[in-house]
């Protein structure tokens, strides 16, 4: 059988031990709660990384669309660029699927094909790290835009309000050198 | 995020990505860049009389606390107790059955146990048990009892500023715990230790000298007004006329002071002038007040002391002008110092009139003991009444969707005013789902002093559910715009969408009636005040 088939009749078992590999990233409390509250707005943690993940697992196993892996990891990420995480670990779960789908496959599975296979998917699983790695970078990069413009608003708004800038006028006449 | 690893061993040995398993109490605390606010400027502690001003930092070793600091602690601690019956009850009835534990944004959003409510107050009950109860004394750790160190002390100040005092925990717990009053007992321990945050001594102090957070002083703070009555008359072609600190007006207006001066709460500023300006022919005698210039109270997130000096310039300016009654804009917690505290704490105000609508001679009951109405009580009640003319498709470019504000829908129960209104002064309105509005509102995540610009990443974790929320109805609905009642959340929630929710803006209830209200004089509305064209009026 084709690697790529055998994924996809174990499709939703990989997706479970993925969500359950990103959910022990948090401590055993937190992990409780993350993976029996249902409710998507009391959980947004736990359901945006499973809703996110399955869709994960269709594109590896399909056509890799960019704005759809975008779509669906951005949000994954973004939580975890601002909790308490390393950027390694931060993005460290995408990394954990190969080791989740090489517990699944067993000897039998094997073939010289198959580990060409393996190999194949594996380039799509790093593909996959180098997307995360951007978002996260972007997220990080926004919460820091975020901060410099409160900083900016607060300071620079306050002098303007005080009239204490003047600024060039619309019609820019008094600016005009004979 | 977490500091990045100093060098590539450090990062190898820590490749194990499992957090610790050890017990809450055997995990030590970290202090995380973005996670907490900078400490205390020791010039505003001075001014408003607190201990140890000093400059500390919170990333230090050494806090630079008065050598006797624990002996301070207990004391306080057990005058508190005995002060007030409610924390004592606190501390004592908790069975630690959980329905609490995963109803705070901050543990939602940051995943960080220690900030389950019923953890925190662990954080403080496991000291309690050690020092005032016989088990905890003899049986230590057994009974979830433990010394207090420097390292507690440090876990309480971190954990108890991730704490918004939003009270949403409070509404599942089946005993009544309401967490935020321990937040509040223990920050009132911190200030007697020198340990408040500048984001709110700094506000406190201004507030205690000028009048407001800003510290803006009379003339700027009626420029700023004068400044939007220009921006009224050209945008409506209408000129309306304020007036300040003027005695023999029926009605004093208190708004925080958030509404003058940052945007978008400007907006909802001017919206407030016109409303005033359109009423007056009908008999509005109101004016707004240069001394009393702040409704909002960070001294409530300081000490009950302080916000009882603090809140006292409201009756006192009422007194002085001599008004019937109070008229206060759209806030958060301004409004739950008023309704939980205000008529105890500086009242009974009996030299003031019971409130009454003088346009529609609604009495508002509601308002008989502290004297004082909120904007969207008495707007709603106008509106009831057929007294305001409103073009609703002037909003017609909006898509709206309203966040309770913790303070006014569970710190004063109003939840149908605002909502009564928005679907009179707009066309499209869409609830968000019902666990996440009303008195289950999620907080914006920077309420309670905690809206700093260095602990964005606290406001984002803690801001989470509520941004889940509104990403749901913008994505299925479309929705645009963020109303709320509140400067605090004018502040915080534009920096939160952008963040989660990009393309959704934030706006004030009243904003929205003055772009709807038909003034009587104006010339054609072409644009909103925000300068941007009405739906039509796109060229």
């Amino acid at each position: 059988m084709k690697l790529e088939e055998l994924l996809i009749q174990k499709k939703k078992v990989i997706a479970d031990k993925w969500f359950d590999a990103v959910v022990d990233t948090y401590p055993a409390e937190t992990c409780k709660f993350i993976k029996s509250q249902k409710n998507p707005f009391s959980n947004p943690v736990g359901n945006t990384t499973q809703k996110g993940l399955t869709v994960l697992m269709d594109e590896l196993l399909g056509e890799m669309d960019p704005d759809t892996i975008n779509s669906f990891l951005d949000p994954i990420i973004r939580i975890r660029a601002i909790q308490d995480f390393t950027p390694s670990k931060a993005v460290s779960f995408l990394f954990s699927l190969k080791e989740i789908i090489k517990d699944q496959l067993k000897d039998k599975d094997f073939d010289d094909n198959t580990l060409i296979e393996l190999n194949q998917f594996n380039k799509k699983i790093d593909s996959l790290a180098l997307i995360g790695f951007d978002i996260y970078m972007k997220c990080r990069e926004k919460i820091y835009h975020i901060k410099a413009n409160e900083e900016k608003n607060r300071t620079f708004r306050a002098f303007e309000r005080a009239g204490l800038i003047k600024e060039i006028p619309d019609n820019n006449a008094e600016s005009q050198l004979v | 995020m977490s500091d990045l690893p100093k060098n590539s061993n450090e990062l190898i040995e820590k490749i194990d990505y499992n957090p610790s398993k050890k017990g809450w109490m055997d995990v030590p605390v970290e202090i995380r860049k973005g996670m907490y606010c900078y400490a205390s400027n020791p010039k505003s502690v001075e001014y408003i009389g607190l201990p140890n001003a000093r400059p500390w930092n919170p990333l230090d070793d050494d806090w630079k606390l008065p050598v006797n600091w624990k002996e301070i602690v207990h004391n306080a601690f057990k005058e508190r107790l005995d002060r007030f019956r409610s924390f004592k009850v606190f501390m004592d009835i908790c069975v630690r059955c959980g329905a609490c534990a995963d109803k705070c944004h901050f543990f939602i959003g940051t995943g960080d146990p220690k900030n389950m409510p019923v953890l925190r107050a662990e954080l403080l009950r496991s000291v309690y048990r050690n020092d005032f109860t016989t088990a905890g004394k003899i049986f230590g750790k057994v009974a979830g009892a433990r010394e207090l160190t420097m390292d507690v002390l440090k876990e309480w100040w971190y954990y108890f500023f991730q704490c918004t005092e939003c009270r949403r925990c409070s509404v599942f717990c089946p005993y009544g715990i309401d967490t935020a009053e321990i937040t509040i007992m223990a920050r009132e321990i911190f200030n007697l230790l020198g340990l408040n945050i500048d984001w709110i001594a700094t506000p406190t102090a201004n507030c205690y000298r000028t009048g407001n957070h800003l510290g803006i002083q009379p003339h700027a703070f009626k420029e700023m007004i004068e400044f939007f009555v220009d921006d009224i008359e050209e945008k409506t072609g209408v000129v309306v006329e304020p007036s300040f600190n003027r005695k023999g007006a029926d009605i004093l207006f208190i708004t925080p002071s958030g509404d003058v001066f940052a945007d978008p709460g400007t907006y909802t500023a001017m919206g407030y002038l016109m409303l005033f300006h359109y009423l007056k022919e009908q008999g509005l005698n109101v004016t707004w007040s240069t001394y009393a210039s702040e409704g909002g109270n960070f001294g409530f997130f300081t000490s009950h002391e302080l916000m009882k000096r603090l809140n006292a310039k409201m009756y006192a300016e009422a007194k002085r002008l001599g008004v019937k009654w109070i008229l206060g804009g759209e806030c958060g917690h301004m409004w739950r110092v008023i309704n939980q505290y205000m008529d105890t704490m500086n009242g009974p105000a009996d030299f003031l009139e019971d409130p009454v609508s003088p346009i529609t001679g609604t009495k508002f009951e509601n308002a008989k003991s502290t004297k004082m109405v909120h904007i969207s009580e008495f707007t709603a009640d106008l509106i009831y009444h057929g007294k305001l003319k409103l073009d609703k498709s002037r909003n017609d470019n909006l898509k709206v969707t309203f966040h309770d504000s913790c303070n006014t829908s569970r710190g004063m129960g109003m939840f149908d005013e605002p909502r009564y209104i928005i679907n009179n002064v707009c066309n499209h309105f869409y609830e968000m789902p019902k666990n996440t509005i009303r008195e289950q509102t999620f907080c914006c995540g920077s309420g309670s002093g905690l809206n700093a610009g260095e602990d964005m990443e606290l406001r984002m974790c803690g801001g989470l559910p509520r941004a889940n929320a509104v990403k749901y109805v913008h994505e299925k609905f479309g929705v645009n715009m963020l109303a709320c009642v509140c400067a605090i959340d004018r502040a915080a929630l534009p920096p939160l969408m952008d963040y989660w929710v990009p393309g959704v803006g934030v706006t004030g209830i009243t904003e929205m009636v003055a772009n709807a209200l038909i003034m009587p004089g104006e010339k054609e509305r072409t644009v909103n005040l925000r300068d941007e064209p009405l739906p039509g009026m796109e060229e």
